[in-house]
């Protein structure tokens, strides 16, 4: 059996009445590559957020590495060596793309050590010729890419992304299925999306969320092919 | 039993100051996010409004409730036209030009009025209850309160003015989808809201001697009353003036009235970083 | 990163020494000493509010601090050197706690203004209440609106009857501002200072990276508050006295205005703006035809207006287009309302 990386135990979280998140065990193996797949308001975005600290839930636990994190603040989840990307892009517009990357690089190595792994994943990353411009500058894609770089450049061992293809051009797409790929040499990543012409083109195993709790966890062909998930999601988009 | 009453109309007097103080600010920040930081010299202005018709030979009451309002009100929508519509949307910017136009205003103030005491005496002789003595001009405030609160509520919920005025609350873009200018509308919230204030600083001018910097003692009140009451308007007036208010007479009996003060100001300090959302971002959600 | 800055510090050197050296030329040793001070003063809200985002409204609360930390600490001492560290530690231990009380819970910026407004109004309320022989701190009373006299000015260290003042304080003035101004040029060009501005930036990105942002930006207002705690007490030493007024919203007010026309987001705008809106104050002083307040209102409303970004990062930019290349004072200036994005979450 893997080593687990990532668990919870019947995570819970109200808002009001209303249950975002009901008795969620979930349980990630190392190196794995999991997709959170369900109709708006299915609690997978409740779930991620719990999960990174920015919302502590109502009841329940979450473990990382077998250490337990449920009442953490994001900062402290993020010091374990977990990159997150959420939703919105969260980066820094008024800075360059070199020193947005090379905050990031900071926060686990010395100054001139972080320079010279910023400078790396810029190129990686084909962001080169624009390491000295402001990120508002940018366009939606690039900025996406830069957001990525600050997540791949500390070398985290589990990384969280929240609809990484939103909004993104094919050839955008495509790149950042060659970066999540890298990533994944070393680290388990969760993905949140709602694009499953993108999941079926990582492939990994589906984990779908309905109505606040997991309706059914496998590899994405079969979750496609199963008749109740077609009916609660995929009835309505595909 | 003499020493309850008079303890009692002393915080239902607190309150309704607490009150009449943040009016005029709440409606300009619950329905343009402006937060206006000459709210106090604006009172200021109305409580010289009052001072200088009285001086005319005009009758208090119609100095207090009529001309008062009315002028600030004017001067309110010159302020709105010439600086406030330029930055909306920019929160911050806002806080900063009102502070400068505060600092304006306290400046002409001082030119045209000098930097001396003036007053009105209380149209309302006071009488005692058993060995103490009440002052009567408090039940006329605690009554000008009570109207206030009154009438808001009535506009805000009965009328289609109300109705447009809460939906540009929830959605300014919503009440502009509706066909209802914007600009007007703010327009005409910074006219009522700076008429709220002209009017509280009218009628507590009676109770206080009136210098330019008399504003600087309102601002924070109204501010932190505001504030803590949260995204409800009426609600939250209310029920964070009602917090305040008791806080600051219970500490201002015990103690002293300075004593009453300061309990105030910390009270506020301490509700604000519990409930960073007011009061009514907790309790009494979706009320007015 | 660590030659540029050797390179920055001693051109910064040079020019201050030109600067001490020509200014008693034009305007007296005595005005000069205030407006350093003020410059002082302006530095600290321009480092936690142009490159921390921190907005506070009550940067006054730590300047009178520092100034009645000194006047009791040298009235009961009767010698300078211990109360001039004192008036920089208080204000640093003071800012400690109410930062911790504000960004550990996580408040948005309008109600950080809010909070450091109402402190400011506490302490000043209190202050002004303290006339009565009660309120006394071992050899000194407050004394209330009537301030505080008399207390032992600057001397040199272990020497109480050899004063410094006059000529030696606008000497020792000038030469603490540049020793501030080298810490906070180290500092902003350290880790720290960078991480700083990111939290300016985006604080929930700063936290996902795994940074401890209450934290940082508590110990960014406290070292604000220390280098305004200095301020005031070298103005205490130039008053020789101190009153209330330090505390009141006007002094809050002004240190604004002097950090927006000067410029947010630079080293030096803050400085420029403080001294050149003092000492356009002094020489409005003299007349009578117009209330200074008026002046000084005016002002913050036309810059905030037309000229939002202030002096500094204007002259910088026009600099640079007409040159095509950046000039001294490299600027990431603030964008205000950008950072008070999300600070009234009210529906």
């Amino acid at each position: 059996m893997v080593e687990t990386v990532l668990e919870t135990h019947g995570l819970t979280m109200r808002f009001g009445g209303v249950v975002a998140a009901n008795n969620v065990d979930f349980r990630l193996g190392r190196r794995e590559l999991r997709c959170l797949i369900g109709p708006n308001g299915a609690g997978k975005s409740t779930f991620f957020k719990c999960v990174t600290g920015l919302q502590t839930p109502t009841s329940g636990t979450v473990y990382m590495r077998g250490q337990e994190t449920t009442d953490w603040r994001p900062h402290q989840v993020a010091s374990l060596g977990v990159g997150i990307k959420t939703q919105v892009p969260n980066v820094m517009d008024g800075l360059s793309v070199h020193e947005n990357i090379w905050l990031a690089a900071r926060r686990f190595l010395p100054s001139r050590e972080a320079s010279q792994r910023t400078r790396d994943i810029i190129e990686r990353l084909g962001l080169g010729d624009l390491s000295r411009r402001d990120l508002g500058q940018l366009a939606h894609g690039e900025r996406q890419r830069v957001e990525l770089g600050i997540v791949a450049v500390t070398d985290p061992w589990l990384v969280l992304l929240d609809e990484p293809a939103a909004g993104m051009s094919a050839e955008d797409v495509e790149r950042m299925t060659g970066i999540i790929y890298e990533l994944n040499r070393t680290a388990a990543i969760i993905i949140v999306e709602h694009d499953m012409q993108f999941i079926r083109s990582i492939a990994s195993t589906v984990t779908v969320f309905h109505q606040g709790s997991i309706l059914m966890e496998d590899h994405v062909d079969r979750v496609m092919a199963d008749p109740t998930v077609r009916n609660v999601y995929l009835g309505k988009n595909a | 039993m003499d020493l309850f009453a008079v303890i009692l109309v002393e915080i239902l007097y607190s309150i309704a100051s607490l009150i009449l103080i943040s009016a005029g600010l709440a409606v300009v920040f619950g329905m343009m996010k402006v937060i206006n930081l000459a709210h106090g010299e604006f009172m200021m202005l109305g409580g010289y409004a009052t001072i200088v018709a009285v001086n005319q030979g005009v009758n208090v009451f119609i100095a207090m409730l009529v001309i008062a309002p009315i002028t600030v009100g004017l001067i309110g929508l010159v302020v709105e036209r010439l600086v406030i519509r330029h930055l909306y949307g920019r929160l911050v910017d806002t806080m900063l030009a009102t502070w400068g136009i505060s600092l304006l205003f306290i400046g002409l103030a001082t030119m045209i009025f000098g930097n001396t005491t003036t007053g009105i005496s209380t149209p309302i002789s006071g009488f005692s209850v058993g060995t103490y003595q009440i002052n009567g001009y408090n039940f006329f405030i605690i009554l000008v309160a009570m109207v206030l609160v009154l009438g808001l509520y009535i506009v805000l919920k009965l009328t289609r003015l109300g109705l447009i005025a809460r939906g540009a609350m929830q959605r300014a873009d919503m009440a502009a989808a509706l066909g209802y200018s914007p600009s007007r509308i703010y327009m005409a919230t910074f006219f009522c809201g700076a008429a709220l204030s002209g009017l509280a600083g009218a009628v507590l001018a009676p109770l206080v001697g009136l210098v330019p910097t008399s504003g600087g003692a309102y601002i924070a009140k109204a501010f932190i009353t505001v504030i803590a009451g949260g995204p409800s308007l009426i609600a939250g007036l209310a029920s964070s003036a009602g917090l305040f208010g008791v806080t600051s007479q219970v500490f201002a009996f015990s103690i002293s009235p300075m004593a009453g003060e300061i309990a105030l100001l910390v009270a506020a300090v301490v509700l604000l970083r519990l409930m960073p959302q007011g009061i009514t971002g907790r309790f009494f959600k979706g009320k007015v | 990163m660590q030659n540029q800055f050797g390179r920055d510090a001693f051109a910064l050197l040079v020019t201050a020494g030109v600067l001490v050296w020509i200014a008693p030329l034009v305007i007296s040793t005595y005005t000069l000493t205030v407006l350093i001070v003020y410059g002082m003063l302006a530095l600290s809200l321009g480092l936690i509010w142009g490159y921390g985002g921190i907005l506070c409204f009550g940067q006054a609360a730590f300047f009178g601090l520092g100034a009645y930390t000194y006047a009791i600490a040298a009235i009961n001492i009767g010698e300078s050197t211990l109360p001039m560290l004192l008036a920089i530690i208080v204000p640093f231990i003071f800012a400690m706690m109410l930062g911790a009380m504000m960004f550990y819970g996580r408040l948005g910026d309008v109600y950080v203004g809010v909070i450091t407004l109402v402190v400011t109004l506490i302490l000043y309320r209190f202050i002004n209440s303290t006339a009565g022989p009660q309120f006394v701190l071992g050899k000194a009373r407050l004394g209330g609106f009537n301030g505080i006299p008399g207390f032992q000015t600057l001397n040199v260290p272990g020497n109480p009857d050899s004063y410094i003042w006059g000529d030696g304080l606008y000497y020792f003035a000038a030469a603490a501002l540049v020793v501030v101004l080298l810490l906070v040029s180290w500092l902003l060009a350290s880790p720290f200072g960078r991480i700083a501005v990111g939290i300016r930036e985006n604080e929930t990105r700063m936290s996902l990276m795994g940074y401890d942002v209450a934290a940082r930006k508590t110990l960014l207002f406290a070292l604000g508050a220390a280098i305004a705690g200095l301020a005031g007490a070298l103005f205490a030493n130039w008053a020789e006295i101190v009153t209330p007024s330090l505390f009141s919203l006007g002094q809050s007010a002004e240190i604004i205005i002097w950090c927006i026309a000067g410029g947010l987001g630079t080293r030096f705008g803050p400085i420029i703006g403080a001294a050149a809106l003092a000492y356009l104050k002094f020489l409005l002083g003299q007349q009578t035809l117009v209330d200074n307040t008026v002046i000084m209102g005016l002002i913050l409303v036309l810059f905030v207006l037309f000229l939002p970004k202030g002096i500094v990062p204007a002259v910088v930019s026009g600099w640079t287009t007409l040159f095509g290349r950046r000039g001294a004072g490299k600027a990431t200036a603030l964008r205000r309302n950008r950072a008070g994005r999300g600070a009234v979450s009210h529906g």
